[in-house]
């Protein structure tokens, strides 16, 4: 008797054992999606929320890593096969490294017909140079701009600059009495890049430079480019203190507390400035050209890319997910509690500040270095920002800088060679 | 018997063994596998032999940046010679005269030493921030604002401050190996030199310095080995690109910079960067050895 429900029960196990897929049909596939943006998890966490309640069967996890220690960990896990199904990645030279090594699935129109709506100037930053095949959705654009904290301006009854005369003007008036006017410091040779990206599209003129110099038909050397960036040279009496010191979280801080009138740096610090301090009352605006009759221009760039790992198990419903991001409703959300301006076509802007962001975008031209010359080491951009360091401690000329950068390029860029 | 005190001898080495096979050996020849061979982003191509040394000595920058940062190992070496174990050798000296408290500043010396470096590093650069920081407030309060600085964004002054800070960090432990170097040396030979009518000073030159030769030569190599592995404190403090301009550049921040790449900035070059790992892996080992070596001939045993 007791044999037969042994023997019984043995069946109904082996039964079970060899039945997995009903079983596992129950359990929800579990996606895990890395990211950089460690101080976003919560907004992610609620989009993600969304997602889960529009497909029960697919659960996401989002895990984020210290944004210095990004890129060495997720190279790591790809090539041991063990990376995340979701990648948060960079985009253009950035997600090059990655998609050209083949760890990347290309996704195309078929696949992720959302895309087809995107514009094609966010699509490069998700596409690979040599295949030109798109491997992410983009998720947001940034754009490089000057905040001035509008109490301040007002207290010393100062207007919003025309031109960049006047500009230099208002930072004068704000140091005579006794308000440090910029917040910027050199420390942080990125936080420098940023800056040549606001002050120098308008002396170097903006997209027709960046064509003639990505075509090949100018260089760095180019005194077009060295007398641009030779304006940053005049806005070294009104930066912080000791500015060759200052890092990026004491400028955030000293625009945060109100202990500077204005900050060059990206769209992507408004959320942060908001979140930090409820009552700082400040803008944006586009740094004026030469003349005040002369739109100015402003620098923007595709931010980064959701992608999926090309070996990941559950490429459907990765696939479904990274769907989900390319759509109005995720770009929506993004934009309303990140205040970032999703890549996504389609999203209304409700944020006063991002609005006035969207309008400068009118007139914008790519970043330089990130768009066009950070494809290879040495990058545009790690040899400007140490360059651009010592222009502004005084050790080399802008026309240094441009000899070094060029030099540097040609390395990989052949039209720079001579 | 003896077959088994071998086998008892490979039981007991063979976590070490296979640790340090782990760990050290095999990442080392892996670097230099690596070195040998063409990247792109993070995908190994084909085999080019010495074509990353060929780059990484003759496509400007990397030249340019080899030498600086190998400089800067090198200054970083003299200068903790000179001040951080001078000022050990001197705390040494002072303490085993045991006066009044030496218990007590023994400790305070090796305090810093038992703090996380990432603290230390914080720390320094908060007390050294242009802005908010207490050095430069502190000189604008005595009267010496003149001198004020954005010490870590100066050219002239990040390297030699970045070694200070390492210094008032380690000093703690070249004292203790001083002290316990001076502690082991008998009373005898001391009294017997001062019967001989020998004055303090040819006293410690005479008698301390030559027996103290052992600890001077591990002193010399530890600082050698972590002022070429330099990492951490630039790191922390100052970011990978070793700012201004690669003033504080140094080959460990080269090599991760190259090899990992910097967020946002540069992309990775893990040819290169295994070649310069590989360098410095070379320098490292051939220096250390040939210094013990010297070091050690002119060690003196105590009897």
């Amino acid at each position: 008797m007791s044999r037969r429900v042994v023997a019984l029960l043995t069946v109904v196990l082996l039964v079970m054992a060899v039945l997995p897929p009903a079983a596992r049909s129950q359990e929800p596939v579990k996606l895990t999606f890395w990211s950089w943006r460690t101080e976003d998890k919560w907004a992610y966490d609620r989009m993600i929320r969304l997602f889960q309640s529009r497909n029960p069967g697919i659960r996401v996890e989002f895990i984020p890593f210290r944004p210095t220690e990004y890129n060495t960990i997720l190279s790591s896990g790809l090539t041991a096969g063990k990376g995340p199904d979701i990648i948060h990645l960079r985009a253009y030279g950035g997600l090059e490294t990655f998609s050209a090594a083949g760890h990347i699935a290309p996704l195309d129109f078929d696949r992720v017909p959302e895309l087809r709506r995107f514009s094609l100037q966010t699509l490069t930053g998700a596409r690979g140079r040599k295949d030109g095949k798109l491997y992410g959705v983009p998720f947001a654009t940034q754009t490089l701009v000057v905040f001035y904290n509008k109490k301040i301006l007002a207290q010393h009854n100062l207007s919003l600059p025309k031109s960049w005369n006047e500009f230099l003007g208002v930072l004068k008036s704000l140091k005579d009495r006794g308000v440090t006017p910029l917040a910027n410091g050199a420390k942080e040779g990125w936080t420098l890049e940023v800056l040549s990206g606001v002050v120098a599209p308008n002396f170097y003129g903006g997209s027709t430079f960046f064509e003639a110099v990505t075509r090949g038909q100018t260089t760095f050397r180019d005194p077009t480019y060295t007398n641009a960036i030779a304006k940053m040279l005049d806005l070294r009496p009104y930066m912080a203190t000791g500015f060759m010191g200052v890092d990026y979280a004491t400028m955030q801080q000293l625009f945060i507390n109100e202990q500077a009138a204005m900050f060059i740096g990206g769209s992507w610090e408004i959320g942060f400035f908001r979140q930090q301090n409820k009552n700082l009352d400040f803008d944006v605006f586009a740094l004026p050209a030469e003349r005040a009759d002369q739109a100015p221009w402003v620098s923007s760039f595709a931010d980064g890319n959701y992608g999926i790992n090309a070996k990941t198990p559950h490429m459907d419903a990765a696939l479904k997910f990274i769907r989900f991001t390319a759509t109005t409703e995720f770009g929506q959300m993004f934009t309303d509690l990140l205040s970032q301006t999703s890549a996504v076509p389609g999203v209304v802007i409700k944020d006063p500040v991002l609005k006035n962001v969207q309008s400068m975008n009118r007139k914008a031209t790519p970043y330089i270095m990130l768009v066009g010359f950070r494809w290879q080491a040495p990058t545009g951009s790690t040899l400007l920002q140490s360059a651009l360091q010592a222009m502004m401690a005084g050790t080399m000329t802008p026309a240094q800088v441009g000899e070094e950068v060029t030099r540097g390029l040609s390395a990989w860029v052949e039209s720079f060679r001579r | 018997m003896r077959a088994s005190r071998r086998l008892w001898l490979a039981f007991f080495l063979a976590p070490a063994t296979l640790l340090f096979a782990v760990f050290v050996t095999y990442p080392i020849f892996s670097a230099l596998a690596y070195s040998l061979y063409e990247w792109e982003g993070i995908a190994r191509r084909g085999f080019i032999g010495l074509g990353n040394f060929v780059r990484l000595f003759q496509t400007f920058p990397y030249p340019r940046l080899l030498g600086n940062a190998f400089w800067h190992n090198v200054v970083v070496f003299a200068l903790t010679m000179l001040i951080q174990n001078v000022a050990g050798l001197a705390f040494a000296l002072i303490l085993s005269r045991g006066p009044r408290g030496a218990r007590v500043y023994r400790v305070i010396y090796f305090l810093p030493v038992t703090l996380s470096l990432v603290i230390v590093g914080f720390m320094w650069a908060l007390f050294l921030n242009p802005v908010f920081g207490v050095v430069n407030k502190g000189l604008a309060a005595v009267g010496l604002g003149a001198l004020a600085r954005p010490w870590l964004g100066d050219p002239q002054t990040a390297l030699i401050t970045l070694t200070l800070i390492n210094a008032w960090r380690w000093v703690g432990f070249p004292t203790l190996v001083f002290l316990a170097g001076i502690n082991a040396i008998p009373d005898e030979y001391l009294e017997a030199a001062r019967i001989d009518g020998a004055s303090e000073w040819q006293a410690t030159r005479n008698v301390i310095f030559p027996l103290l030769a052992p600890a001077f030569t591990i002193i010399v190599t530890l600082t050698f080995i972590g002022s070429f592995n330099w990492f951490e404190l630039p790191y922390v403090v100052q970011g990978l690109s070793g700012p201004p301009n690669r003033a504080t550049d140094v080959l460990g921040l080269l090599f991760y910079r190259t090899a990992f790449g910097e967020v946002d900035t540069g992309l990775q070059d893990i040819g290169v960067g295994s070649a310069i790992a590989v360098l410095m892996f070379i320098v490292m080992v051939a220096v250390s050895t040939f210094g013990a070596l010297y070091l050690r001939r002119r060690e003196v045993e105590v009897a």
